[in-house]
């Protein structure tokens, strides 16, 4: 479980994060919805912990990211945005690599990379060297490789930029199984039809602050709007920066 | 403790791994900066020994106009390995001659040459050169002596057909006495030795320092290495670790490279002789082995601050001048070497190199005010990039 209670960020005199909370449960995917600069990219970064926030902290299961971290760390998945992997690594030495980093031993890696690429249906491209792969495929390597520890929250930004429609398609089936698993799947889009097609709880996001934050039948309720799209639009006061 | 030692461990055998398969970044780091250099090096000097040693006894061809004003002479210069072709010019035809690079030298004997020598005056020889033909000049220095060797012939025969000692017109004898040992000689020439050795195994490091850094920032990869759950200068420290193995591997190769390749130049055939045995080479690289952590945290701090790898390029172009700039110092100033400039690194390294290859030896702890200085710079430079790893301006 994701809790982060009144973030705020500036970069020099901008305000990138006015004011952000927000939570993400167990078993639950949670889309982060927001027109480009709206903050997206930044809270996911403080909860990440490669940013930290000026005010305000976050807890995963409980740990904080900014008294603890590391520990932190060992909770979370996390695939940044164009999360690029290693050119001269085979995808499974990619895999194996985290592994490591996150102190496992090295039979357990292999083991688990090797459960990654059949789970991720990677075993065409595994043992290739990563330099000539398409987008789809550096994807699925990437989020192999933030699953290798078997962490119980996810952190996806901007996940299915870039990618193909049947490696979309692909890709939700797979968000839909680890959070049928139990966990904690927070993702960032600003895309309006994924975040409906795929979210059990939506934040959405403008300007740095939260401007509603429910399930899609309680945002449709909140505005009176019957159409999610049309009920996005009212909450952040424009269509711009969406799609 | 154990953690930390585990992730430089994993990052080491990474980049290091990552960096072997790089074909192009090994060639150049590996293959063309350690040997290319030495070849090059070794090659021009072996040229410009032959050129030295070989011309001296190669005859020296001489356009010789009116040689019949001056038949004596004629016999004196074929003694002396001289050509001799005869032209017929006059002074504008011989300047014409030089000048247009048709005759490299030209000797004009004058119409009243014999005359006057004949009545023990002064006779001129015009003796035509372009001095700014290196050839040129250097034949008409090897010309000028033998013609001045046959002035100072004639004048003691003429002193004494007038019955006084020829002695008396040599009143200063000065005999040169040079001390310096052969292996000192080369030195001269291998000046620039110490100057290639810190650079190409800088160089050996420098695509790692990069790619470790700015490369991994451009490519998308940085953010997901600082999420796994390491200390940030942990994951720094196995980066500068693989930076300083690559460096490690350049350094030796180069120095076995100079090792063999002026060992088989013949610098003895000019009076030099070179002091890079095995034993040499192991200590020059031992001397250099001190410079490697802070030549690599140096490249990765300057790599840090840069936002792409091109840019990083671009920097660390100039940072491997940085330590050049002590040596430019040295050898302008004919800086010896004392105990303030060994605490100066890259100097010092170059004063313990030039020590070995002139076969003297430094103090011991002049070698150790060396190392121990290089060393703790270095690693405050190591902290410094480990500290660096902490800002958020490096996620760009």
């Amino acid at each position: 479980m994701i809790e982060a209670s009144l973030l705020q960020k500036h970069f020099g005199p901008i305000a990138a994060l006015r004011e952000v909370s927000l939570r993400a449960l167990d078993g639950r995917i949670t889309g982060l919805l927001g027109p480009n600069g709206a903050g997206k990219s930044t809270t996911l970064r403080i909860l990440y912990t490669v940013l930290a926030p000026d005010k305000g902290d976050a807890l995963i299961d409980g740990v904080s990211v900014v008294r603890e971290p590391l520990q932190a760390r060992r909770r979370i998945g996390v695939l940044p945005h164009g999360a690029g992997i290693y050119p001269h690594l085979t995808a499974r030495e990619n895999i194996v690599y985290f592994g490591k980093l996150h102190g496992l031993e090295r039979e357990q890696c292999e083991r688990r990379a090797t459960e990654l690429v059949a789970l991720l249906e990677m075993q065409d491209f595994a043992d290739r060297p990563a330099k000539g792969f398409s987008q789809g495929q550096r994807v699925k390597t990437a989020l192999a490789r933030a699953l290798v520890h078997d962490p119980r929250n996810l952190l996806l930004d901007e996940p299915t930029n870039g990618l193909d429609v049947m490696a979309v398609r692909s890709f939700r089936r797979l968000l839909v199984r680890l959070r049928d698993e139990g966990r904690c799947v927070l993702f960032s889009s600003h895309v309006m039809q994924e975040v409906a097609a795929l979210c059990d709880d939506i934040v959405v996001i403008a300007n740095g602050q939260v401007v509603a934050h429910g399930t899609p039948n309680a945002l449709r309720a909140q505005t009176r709007m019957d159409n999610l799209e049309d009920a996005f639009v009212r909450l952040i006061g424009s269509s711009e920066g969406l799609s | 403790m154990s953690s930390a030692l585990g992730a430089m461990r994993s990052v080491f055998s990474k980049e290091f791994k990552e960096n072997l398969r790089d074909r192009r970044t090994l060639l150049s780091a590996l293959v063309i900066g350690p040997l290319l250099g030495p070849i090059l090096f070794g090659t021009a000097l072996s040229l410009s020994i032959k050129r030295g040693t070989t011309e001296l006894d190669q005859p020296v061809a001489l356009a010789v106009s009116h040689a019949e004003r001056a038949p004596n002479l004629m016999t004196h210069l074929r003694e002396h390995r001289v050509t001799i072709e005869s032209v017929s010019y006059d002074d504008a035809a011989a300047r014409a001659a030089v000048k247009e690079h048709r005759k490299s030298i030209v000797l004009l004997v004058p119409e009243d040459f014999g005359r006057r020598f004949g009545a023990s005056e002064p006779a001129s020889l015009q003796l035509y050169v372009d001095a700014s033909d290196a050839d040129s000049e250097k034949r008409a220095t090897r010309v000028r002596a033998i013609l001045n060797l046959y002035g100072t012939l004639v004048s003691r025969l003429r002193i004494l057909a007038r019955g006084v000692d020829p002695l008396i017109l040599s009143p200063l004898v000065v005999k040169d006495t040079d001390v310096s040992t052969p292996a000192g000689r080369s030195v001269v020439a291998l000046g620039a030795l110490s100057y290639l050795v810190l650079l190409t195994m800088l160089m050996g490091g420098m695509y790692l320092a990069i790619d470790t850094t700015a490369g991994e920032r451009e490519r998308g990869s940085l953010e997901s290495l600082l999420t796994v759950p390491m200390r940030r200068e942990h994951l720094i420290y196995g980066k500068m670790l693989a930076t300083c193995a690559y460096m490690c591997l350049s350094l030796t190769l180069t120095v076995c490279a100079y090792s063999v390749v002026l060992r088989s130049t013949g610098l003895e055939r000019v009076g030099m002789s070179v002091n890079f045995g095995p034993g040499v080479a192991a200590r020059i690289v031992l001397f250099c082995l001190p410079f490697v952590p802070l030549g690599a945290a140096l490249m990765t701090i300057v790599a840090a601050f840069t936002r792409s790898y091109r840019e990083a390029q671009t920097y660390l172009g100039l940072i491997l001048l940085i330590p050049t700039l002590p040596l430019v110092f040295a050898s302008v100033l004919g800086l010896r070497p004392t105990a303030v400039l060994m605490a100066i690194p890259s100097l010092s390294q170059h004063f313990l190199i030039t020590s070995l290859l002139r076969d003297e030896s430094l103090p011991a702890s002049y070698v150790a005010l060396s190392v121990g200085v290089t060393l703790a710079v270095g690693s405050v430079l190591v902290m410094i990039a480990g500290r660096l790893y902490h800002r958020e301006a490096l996620l760009g």
